[in-house]
C-alpha cells in the first residue's frame, strides 16, 4: 500500500516530462501560427496610422493608439456589414440544402444494390479533390455567356438565364460550394451509418417498418453527431468564403470589393493599404465564426438532452 | 452483414428509383469535369466558338505541351511547388500531430485538458481569418514571400491532434506501454516503435486531410507570396486567368492547366476514399 502511491507519483512526473517533449514542437508552432496572429491582430486593430508632415501630407507616418475606432469604422461601413449579412443568408440557405442533399445521397447509397455503390460514391466524392479556385474557374466558364454550353442550351430552349446577375450570382457561388462539398459530407455520414449495428434494421423490418420509417426513426437520429459535425464545419467554411467571389469578380459586375467579409478584409489590407482596419475586420470575422459554431454546438447539445429526456 | 436476402433486399421498383436518382446526381457532379476534359482539347477560339459539351478538332497532346512549355515551363515549377508544400507540409503535420495527440492520450499530467481544449478551439477558428494577421506578423519578422511563409503554417493541424488523440486513446493500450516501460524502453522509443505503428490508420487520414488542405489552400499563399516563382498551381492559374483578357491563348492554358492540376488529386481520391472512412468516423462519433 505504501509503495504504490510513491511509484505512481514517479510515473506521473516521468509522464509529465515525456509529454512535454512530445507536445513542445506542436505547441511552439501552434503558438506562432494561431495564438500569436490573434494577439497581433488584436494589437494592430487598436492602432491607426497618423501622418506627421505639414498639413498631414508629409511622408512621415507613425502608428498611434486608436482605441476601438477601427472596429467602429468597420461596423459602420455598409459594404462590410452587407457582406456579413450576405454570407449569413448564404449559409442559412446553402448549408441546409447541402446537408440534406448529402444525407439523401448517403441513405440512397446505403439502399442501392452493391454493384453500383462504388462508382456512385467515387463520382460524388470526386469534386472534393478539386480546389475551390479551380472549381470556381471551372464553373466560371460554365456561367459565362459565350463559352458556357449551359447558357447556350438554356437560350436555345427559350430560357433567358443570367448566372452572374445581381440576384443570381450568390446562388451561383452556392452551387460551386455545394458541388464541391456534398460528396465529402456524404462520406462522413456514410461512415457513421456503417457504425450502426445491422441487427437494429433487422429488428425494425421484422416489426414491419418501411424503408422510409427505418430511415426517419433509426438512421437519422443515429447519424446526428455526424450531421452536427458537418454543419459546424460548413458554417466555418461559409464565413470564410473568398476564392469563389474573388475568381468570379472579373466576370460579374454584381460582386464588389466587400462582397464577403474576407474579401473586404483582403482588399482593405492589399488594395486600400489599411492593415489596421483589415486587422479589425479579421478579428470580427474570427469572433463571429467562434460565436456561431459554439452557439450551434450548444443549441444542438441542449436539444439532444431534451430529446433523450422526452 | 450476412443477412437473409428476402429481408435485406428492397423491391425492384425501389431499386430502379434509387439508381435513377443516383444517376441524376452523378450527372450533376461529373458534368463540369466532363466539360473540362472536352475543353482542354480545344484552341482558344474553339473554346468560344464551338459547343462546349462536344469535341471539335481535338489536339490534346499539342495543347498539353503548350501548357507545360509556356513562359519557360513555369507551370511545371508551380506544380513542383504545390507538391513540395503539400507533401512536406502534410508529412511534418502528421508527425507533429501524432506526437501531440499521443502525449495527450497516454500521459496524465496537470493542464492536459486545458491544452487539449485550446487546441480544439483552434479547429473552430477560420483559417483565413488567421492568414491576414499571420502575414502582418511574418512580414514583421521577414518571413513573408518565402517558402517558409506557406510551409510553417501548413504543418500546424489542430484537427490532426484531435484525431490522433481520439485514435490513440482507443488503439494504444496503457498496459502495453506499461509493459514496454518495465522492459526498460525509453518514451521516445516506445512512441516510435509501438505508438506510431498502432496509430497508422489515423496517421494516414491526417496525412491525406492535410495534403488536400494544403494543396487546396488559396488564401494563405495569395496573401504571403508576391514572387510568382514561389506560387503553387492555384495561384499561378488565377494569374493566367487574370491576364487572359489581354492574351486570349491564356484561356486555353488555364483550362488545360486546371485539368492537369486536378488529375493527381482525383486519382488519389478515387483510390483512397475507402481508407479515408476510418478516420472520418473517429472524428464524427465524439463531436
Amino acid at each position: 500500500m505504501r509503495a504504490r502511491p510513491r511509484r505512481l507519483t514517479r510515473t506521473e512526473a516521468r509522464g509529465a516530462r515525456a509529454a512535454t517533449g512530445f507536445l513542445l514542437p506542436f505547441l511552439a508552432l501552434f503558438l506562432l501560427c494561431f495564438i500569436a496572429p490573434i494577439g497581433y491582430a488584436l494589437y494592430q486593430s487598436l492602432l491607426k496610422v497618423e501622418r506627421t508632415g505639414p498639413l498631414g501630407l508629409g511622408g512621415e507616418t507613425t502608428q498611434v493608439w486608436a482605441g476601438l475606432s477601427n472596429y467602429a469604422h468597420a461596423l459602420q461601413d455598409d459594404r462590410f456589414t452587407a457582406g456579413f449579412g450576405r454570407v449569413l443568408l448564404f449559409g442559412a440557405v446553402q448549408i441546409p440544402v447541402m446537408i440534406a442533399f448529402a444525407t439523401a445521397l448517403a441513405l440512397l447509397l446505403e439502399a442501392a444494390s452493391a454493384r453500383w455503390v462504388g462508382f456512385f460514391r467515387t463520382a460524388f466524392f470526386l469534386p472534393y479533390g478539386v480546389p475551390g479556385v479551380i472549381a470556381s474557374i471551372l464553373w466560371g466558364f460554365l456561367y459565362v455567356p459565350g463559352i458556357s454550353p449551359l447558357v447556350e442550351m438554356a437560350h436555345s430552349a427559350g430560357w433567358d438565364v443570367d448566372f452572374l446577375g445581381r440576384g443570381a450570382v450568390l446562388w451561383s457561388i452556392a452551387n460551386i460550394v455545394t458541388w464541391q462539398f456534398t460528396g465529402y459530407n456524404m462520406l462522413v455520414l456514410i461512415a457513421q451509418l456503417k457504425a450502426i449495428p445491422g441487427e437494429l434494421y433487422e429488428a425494425a423490418r421484422i416489426d414491419g417498418a418501411s424503408a422510409w420509417q427505418v430511415a426517419r426513426h433509426i438512421k437519422l437520429p443515429l447519424i446526428r453527431p455526424a450531421l452536427v459535425l458537418t454543419t459546424v464545419f460548413s458554417l466555418i467554411g461559409t464565413l470564410q468564403l473568398f476564392a469563389e467571389p474573388k475568381v468570379l469578380k472579373p466576370l460579374s459586375n454584381s460582386i464588389d470589393s466587400g462582397y464577403t467579409p474576407n474579401l473586404a478584409a483582403y482588399n482593405e489590407a492589399f488594395t486600400s493599404n489599411n492593415q489596421h482596419i483589415a486587422a479589425a475586420e479579421a478579428v470580427l470575422l474570427a469572433l463571429v465564426a467562434c460565436v456561431l459554431s459554439f452557439g450551434f454546438l450548444r443549441l444542438v447539445g441542449q436539444r439532444g438532452k431534451d430529446g433523450e429526456r422526452g | 452483414m450476412s443477412k437473409p436476402n428476402d429481408l435485406s433486399q428492397p423491391p425492384l421498383r425501389h431499386r430502379i428509383v434509387t439508381v435513377a436518382l443516383l444517376t441524376v446526381a452523378a450527372i450533376y457532379f461529373l458534368t463540369p469535369v466532363y466539360w473540362l476534359v472536352v475543353s482542354s482539347t480545344k484552341s482558344s477560339s474553339d473554346l468560344f466558338g464551338t459547343f462546349g459539351f462536344w469535341f471539335h478538332d481535338p489536339h490534346p497532346l499539342d495543347y498539353l505541351h503548350r501548357v507545360l512549355s509556356y513562359d519557360d515551363g513555369v507551370y511545371v515549377r508551380w506544380f513542383a511547388n504545390s507538391l513540395m508544400y503539400a507533401g512536406v507540409g502534410a508529412l511534418a503535420a502528421t508527425l507533429l500531430s501524432a506526437a501531440a495527440g499521443y502525449a495527450l492520450a497516454t500521459f496524465r499530467f496537470p493542464g492536459r485538458e486545458g491544452i487539449f481544449n485550446v487546441i480544439l478551439a483552434g479547429v473552430l477558428i477560420p483559417g483565413t481569418a488567421l492568414a491576414l494577421p499571420l502575414y502582418l506578423l511574418f512580414s514583421e519578422i521577414g518571413l513573408a514571400n518565402t517558402y517558409w511563409a506557406v510551409l510553417i503554417p501548413s504543418v500546424v493541424s489542430p484537427f490532426g491532434v484531435y484525431l490522433c488523440r481520439i485514435y490513440a486513446a482507443a488503439a494504444v493500450p496503457g498496459s502495453l506501454l506499461e509493459a514496454a516501460r518495465i522492459d526498460g524502453a525509453g518514451e521516445a522509443r516506445i512512441f516510435s516503435t509501438l505508438g506510431l505503428r498502432l496509430m497508422t490508420p489515423a496517421l494516414v487520414t491526417v496525412f491525406l486531410f492535410q495534403f488536400v488542405h494544403i494543396w487546396n489552400n488559396f488564401f494563405l499563399p495569395l496573401v504571403m507570396l508576391s514572387d510568382s516563382d514561389l506560387y503553387p498551381i492555384q495561384l499561378g492559374l488565377t494569374s493566367w486567368q487574370g491576364y487572359a483578357d489581354r492574351q486570349p491563348e491564356l484561356y486555353q492554358y488555364t483550362v488545360g492547366g486546371a485539368l492537369l492540376s486536378v488529375l493527381p488529386l482525383m486519382v488519389l481520391m478515387g483510390v483512397l476514399q475507402r481508407y479515408w472512412r476510418t478516420g472520418l468516423t473517429e472524428g464524427s462519433v465524439k463531436a
